[in-house]
């Protein structure tokens, strides 16, 4: 999922200060998941902007809503049943939601609540960890399943590097070094010798490197 | 300044007891402020972040919650719950540049205790101390 966090809110009544009528708007794709942005935070959040304004005397008038996702030009149409109801909209979608409704509503003022953080899993409840870079060229395949590019801190394709200590990273003592993970778990799995196999040197185009990236299916387009 | 603060208490049912079998005139007797407002609750568990910055949005002064000991609740982990949300939003009114001890957490024995009024009476002289809160907006 997509991994996101609230931006303080100080950052947030920044962004508000002119106005008088707010739609707060939630979505329950993978913000609602990692607990920043569904249906709960938005009542939080929109508290928490009533509670700022009302300290600083001024008194503003927020709609909580929601959408399916942000992210699907279907379910934007949904904002339009709050249509004139509002001077801005906060945003609570990871930053693809804020983009899409920046795109489809071009007259209308749209805010980002949440710091977009990675793509990640939860090993525990509360807990979020980084797994995915989404680099657009996977590799997990050869490094046992476990992924280089998002887990080492220098994205390394052949390491582990000088700086792994234990099985930590240098940047980090609480931080594993992912190649020691790829050694052992290979190891496991009676796999060792891809260790040494070299990865030839990367082309990141397919990171983003080559600008902003798109898929096309044709077989699903109209 | 003197001021009568508005300080709202959400209790579970188990630590809470004392109020049915007392009654509010009882209570009163024993020494419960009458600052302090009690809201029952089947267990704080249940207790959202939101209900309790609701009840600041609706003029507190100050908010508390008396649960179960952190290790004794009747619904086993309810009261670390509520623990943990009081905690949020204790951070959330640090951040909005309020004293973070307007909202407490109070873990209480179940049953006829005086830890009861006691953490009753400690909020109404913190919230008189601190006085009135600063997110009614009434200092603009």
């Amino acid at each position: 999922m997509i991994v996101a966090e609230r931006k303080p809110i100080d950052e947030i009544l920044g962004m508000v200060q002119d106005a008088e009528r707010i739609l707060v708007l939630g979505c329950r794709g993978c913000v609602t998941v990692c607990s920043a942005g569904g249906e709960r935070e938005v009542e939080i959040l929109a508290s928490l902007i009533r509670l700022g304004m009302k300290k600083q005397g001024k008194q503003v008038e927020i709609i909580e809503g929601s959408l399916v996702r942000q992210c699907d030009k279907e379910y934007i149409d949904g904002i339009d049943q709050w249509q004139g109801r509002y001077d801005i909209i906060i945003s609570t979608a990871c930053g693809v939601g804020v983009n899409f409704i920046a795109n489809l509503r071009p007259t209308d003022r749209v805010y980002p609540a949440l710091n977009t953080s990675f793509l990640g899993g939860s090993p525990e409840q509360g807990v979020w960890t980084e797994q995915c870079a989404g680099c657009g060229n996977c590799v997990l395949h050869l490094t046992g399943g476990l992924c280089p590019v998002a887990r080492c801190a220098k994205s390394l394709m052949n390491g582990p590097c000088g700086g792994s200590v234990n099985g930590k990273c240098e940047i980090n003592p609480q931080v594993e070094c992912v190649w020691q993970s790829i050694h052992d778990r290979l190891g496991r799995l009676d796999n060792q010798e891809m260790m040494n196999d070299i990865m030839p040197i990367r082309d990141w185009s397919t990171a983003g490197h080559g600008g902003p990236r798109k898929t096309l299916r044709d077989d699903l387009t109209i | 300044m003197s001021f009568t603060p508005d300080i709202q208490a959400f209790c579970c049912h188990y630590t809470s007891q004392q109020t049915v079998a007392e009654g509010r005139e009882g209570l009163k007797n024993d020494g419960l402020p009458d600052s302090v407002t009690l809201n029952r609750l089947v267990c704080t568990g249940k207790l959202q972040v939101s209900a309790l910055l609701k009840a600041f949005e609706d003029g507190a002064d100050g908010v508390y919650v008396a649960g179960c000991p952190a290790d004794e609740c009747h619904n086993m982990k309810g009261s670390k719950r509520a623990a943990k949300r009081v905690q949020a939003v204790k951070r959330a009114l640090k951040e909005l540049g309020v004293e973070p001890e307007r909202v407490e957490m109070y873990h209480l024995p179940r049953g006829f205790h005086m830890e009861f009024v006691e953490a009753a009476q400690e909020m109404d002289k913190r919230i008189k101390d601190l006085g009135p809160c600063p997110l009614k907006g009434e200092n603009k």
